[in-house]
C-alpha cells in the first residue's frame, strides 16, 4: 500500500501553451509597467502632470512665441525666444573664424568622417578592406584639409573654432586615448618594475591635477623648459594634454576589465605557446574592451565636453561663440538661453550618438545569446 | 618488472623530471618529485585535494615555475629560457578543469588560433584540421557556434580538440571532469578513451577511478607535495601498499 502513494507515473508529456494575454502585448506591458500597484500608479499619473506642466509652455517658448527675424536684440520684441541671430551667426558656431572661402575644406572633412568611422564601427560594408585603409588613412587626409599643405593654402589653428574645433579636439583625442590607455593599464600592470612604478606615477599624477591646471602647465610652463626655437603649436597642446588626461582615466577603466578576466584565460593562452602580445591581442584585449565598453564611453563623452576648455588659450568653441554673442552689444541681454541651448543641444546629440552605438555594439558583441 | 617499467627503461623517456621542489611562498607543495614518463605512456595522477597533483602537471608545462630540480620535455629543458618554454609548450596539449575556451571566439576559432599564429599554419588548412578534430570529439556541427551557447561537456570537448589541433605529443588533463554535471562526464571520458586508443602520450589527474582502471599503464598516488605509490592499475587498486594508498582508496571507492 505504501508503494502505492508514493509510486507516480506520467504517461503523457504535458504540451506548450501560449502565455495568459493580460501578461503579453501593450496591454500587458502598461497594467505590469505604469499601473502595477498603487505606488507605480502615483508616479505615473505624477510623471504625466510634470510632462503637462512642462512641455507646453517650452514648446511655445522655443517656437510658437519666438521670434526668427531681425537684425539686433532690439528687434526680438516676442514673449519667447530670440532666434533672429541664428541666420547670421551660425556659421560661426559651427566654423569659428575660419576662412569662409575654406569652408569647403572643413565641410568635405567632416563628409569623409562618415566613412572613414563606418568602415571602422560596422561589420559587413561593401569593399571593407580598402575601406579600412581610408579609415587609417583618414586623419591625415583630415589633417591636410583643415590645416593646409599639399597645395591647399595654410590655415592657422587659431581660426579654428566652433562645433569643428570641438569635433577635431574631441575626435582626435577619443582616438588616440584608447591605444595610450590600454599601453598605460598593460604597463601598470607589467612585471617589470620600471615599467610599471612609470606607468603608476604618470596615472596617479594625471588623475591627480585638474585638467586647467595641466592646460595651463602645457600653455605657459611648457615654453619655459623648450628651447625657443621649438614652438608647438597651441591647439596642438590643448589636444596633447585633454588626450593624455582622458588615457590616465581610459587606463584605469582597462585595468579594471584586464582584472575580470578568469586567470584561466591567461593559463590556456600560454598553454598554448602564445607569447605576451600575441596573448593580449588575440585573447585578452578583445574580451577586456568588450566588458568595458560602459567605461570607456564614459570617458569619450568626458572627453568630448572637456573640450570646451580650449577657450584658455583664447580660442572660441562652439560654447565660446555663445558668450561672444552674449556680451555682443546688438544681441546683449537677449540671446542667453537662446545660445547656451543651442551649444546643448550640438553637444547632446553627439553624446548621446555615442552612448548609442556603444549600446549596439555591446549587443553585437555579447556571444552568450543562444 | 611491470610492462610500464620496461617501455620506459627502452628509450629515452618523452618527460624526464629528476628531484622537483616547488614552494608556494614557504609552503612546500611538491617534495623531490622523480618521474619519467615514456612515449605512448598513458599515466593517471590522483591524490587528495591539495596533494600537489595539479602542480606536478602545471610545472610539465611551465604554468607553474619550479625552484628545484630538473624537467626535460621532449629532450627540451625547461629554464627560464623564454625559447625553451615556448619550445614545450608547443608540445604539449593541456585541458583544463574549467574547460578555459575563448568566449569571444567560436568554436572552430578557437580550434584554428594557435595552429594559426604560432603554429604558422595556413588559414584553411587549420580549418580543415579543426574539422577533422571536431569530429573525432563529436561536434563537427557546434563548429560556428560560441562556447557559451554549449553545454559543459561539449564545451570540454571543444577544449580537447583544441589542444589536439596543435598536433601535440603529449598531453596534460587537469581534472578534466570535476566541472561537469554527471551525465556529460561520460562523453567527455568517452573521447579520452579514443585518445588513448591511438596513442597519445596522456597524464591525468582525475578522481575518474574507471578511467584509470580502463586506459591507464600506471596510476600514481600523490599526497602531501610527494608521490607516495605508483603500479599498474590492477596492483593498484586490487594490492595497494601504502596505508594511505588504502584510506584514499576506500575514501573514494565508497560509493
Amino acid at each position: 500500500m505504501s508503494d502505492k502513494a508514493f509510486h507516480r507515473t506520467h504517461s503523457e508529456m504535458l504540451n506548450e501553451r501560449p502565455a495568459p494575454t493580460s501578461t503579453v502585448g501593450v496591454i500587458g506591458w502598461v497594467r505590469a509597467n505604469l499601473f502595477g500597484g498603487p505606488l507605480n500608479t502615483a508616479l505615473t499619473l505624477l510623471s504625466v502632470l510634470l510632462l503637462y506642466w512642462s512641455v507646453p509652455p517650452l514648446l511655445d517658448w522655443a517656437f510658437f512665441s519666438a521670434d526668427f527675424t531681425g537684425n539686433r536684440g532690439s528687434e526680438c520684441t516676442a514673449e519667447g525666444a530670440c532666434w533672429a541671430w541664428l541666420d547670421q551667426r551660425i556659421e560661426q558656431f559651427l566654423y569659428g573664424f575660419y576662412p569662409q572661402e575654406f569652408y569647403w575644406r572643413v565641410n568635405l572633412s567632416i563628409a569623409l568622417l562618415f566613412p572613414a568611422l563606418a568602415f571602422v564601427l560596422f561589420d559587413g560594408l561593401p569593399c571593407a578592406r580598402y575601406g579600412r585603409w581610408f579609415s587609417l588613412l583618414y586623419p591625415v587626409i583630415a589633417a591636410t584639409l583643415l590645416v593646409g599643405g599639399f597645395g591647399l593654402e595654410g590655415v592657422t589653428t587659431d581660426k579654428f573654432g566652433g562645433f569643428m574645433l570641438n569635433l577635431v579636439a574631441g575626435l582626435s583625442g577619443i582616438v588616440l586615448s584608447l591605444p595610450v590607455g590600454v599601453l598605460l593599464a598593460l604597463g601598470r600592470r607589467s612585471n617589470l618594475p620600471i615599467v610599471r612604478y612609470l606607468c603608476i606615477g604618470f596615472i596617479e599624477f594625471i588623475r591627480g591635477v585638474p585638467l586647467i591646471t595641466l592646460l595651463f602647465v602645457a600653455i605657459v610652463i611648457l615654453q619655459l623648459f623648450l628651447p625657443p626655437e621649438v614652438s608647438l603649436d597651441q591647439l596642438a597642446r590643448v589636444m596633447i594634454m585633454i588626450t593624455l588626461f582622458a588615457s590616465a582615466y581610459m587606463a584605469e577603466v582597462i585595468r579594471g576589465g584586464l582584472q575580470a578576466i578568469p586567470k584561466g584565460q591567461y593559463e590556456a593562452a600560454q598553454a598554448m605557446g602564445l607569447n605576451y602580445w600575441k596573448s593580449m591581442r588575440l585573447i585578452i584585449l578583445p574580451q577586456v574592451l568588450k566588458i568595458s565598453i560602459p567605461g570607456i564611453v564614459n570617458t569619450f563623452i568626458g572627453l568630448f565636453k572637456d573640450t570646451t576648455l580650449v577657450i584658455i588659450i583664447g580660442l572660441f568653441d562652439i560654447l565660446g561663440q555663445a558668450r561672444l554673442l552674449q556680451t555682443n552689444p546688438e544681441w546683449i541681454g537677449k540671446v542667453d538661453h537662446e545660445t547656451f541651448m543651442l551649444a546643448a543641444l550640438f553637444f547632446f546629440v553627439i553624446c548621446f550618438s555615442i552612448s548609442r552605438y556603444s549600446i549596439r555594439l555591446e549587443r553585437r558583441l555579447d556571444t552568450n545569446k543562444r | 618488472m611491470s610492462t610500464t617499467e620496461a617501455k620506459a627503461n627502452t628509450a629515452a623517456p618523452t618527460i624526464e623530471i629528476e628531484g622537483l621542489n616547488k614552494w608556494f611562498g614557504a609552503f612546500h607543495v611538491l617534495r623531490d618529485i622523480n618521474l619519467a614518463v615514456a612515449e605512448r605512456e598513458r599515466i593517471v595522477v590522483c591524490g587528495p585535494s591539495g596533494s600537489g597533483k595539479s602542480t606536478l602537471i602545471r610545472c610539465i608545462n611551465r604554468l607553474e615555475e619550479h625552484q628545484e630540480g630538473r624537467i626535460v620535455v621532449d629532450g627540451t629543458r625547461l629554464t627560464n629560457d623564454l625559447k625553451n618554454i615556448d619550445a614545450v609548450r608547443r608540445e604539449v596539449g593541456m585541458v583544463f578543469q574549467s574547460f578555459n575556451l575563448f568566449p569571444h571566439l567560436t568554436v572552430i576559432e578557437n580550434c584554428t588560433l594557435a595552429p594559426i599564429w604560432v603554429r604558422k599554419t595556413p588559414k584553411a588548412e587549420a580549418e580543415a584540421v579543426a574539422m577533422e578534430y571536431l569530429e573525432r570529439v563529436k561536434i563537427p556541427e557546434q563548429a560556428d557556434k560560441y562556447p557559451g551557447q554549449l553545454s559543459g561537456g561539449q564545451q570540454q570537448r571543444v577544449a580537447i580538440a583544441r589542444s589536439l589541433c596543435m598536433r601535440p605529443k603529449i598531453m596534460l588533463f587537469d581534472e578534466p571532469t570535476s566541472a561537469l554535471d554527471p551525465e556529460m562526464i561520460k562523453e567527455v571520458l568517452d573521447v579520452m578513451v579514443d585518445l588513448a586508443d591511438t596513442g597519445m602520450t596522456m597524464l591525468v589527474v582525475t578522481h575518474e577511478m574507471g578511467f584509470a582502471a580502463q586506459v591507464a599503464d600506471r596510476v600514481i598516488f600523490m599526497d602531501e607535495g610527494q608521490i607516495v605509490e605508483q603500479n599498474n592499475p590492477d596492483a593498484f587498486f586490487n594490492n595497494p601498499q601504502s596505508d594511505r594508498t588504502k584510506l584514499f582508496l576506500s575514501q573514494i571507492l565508497s560509493h
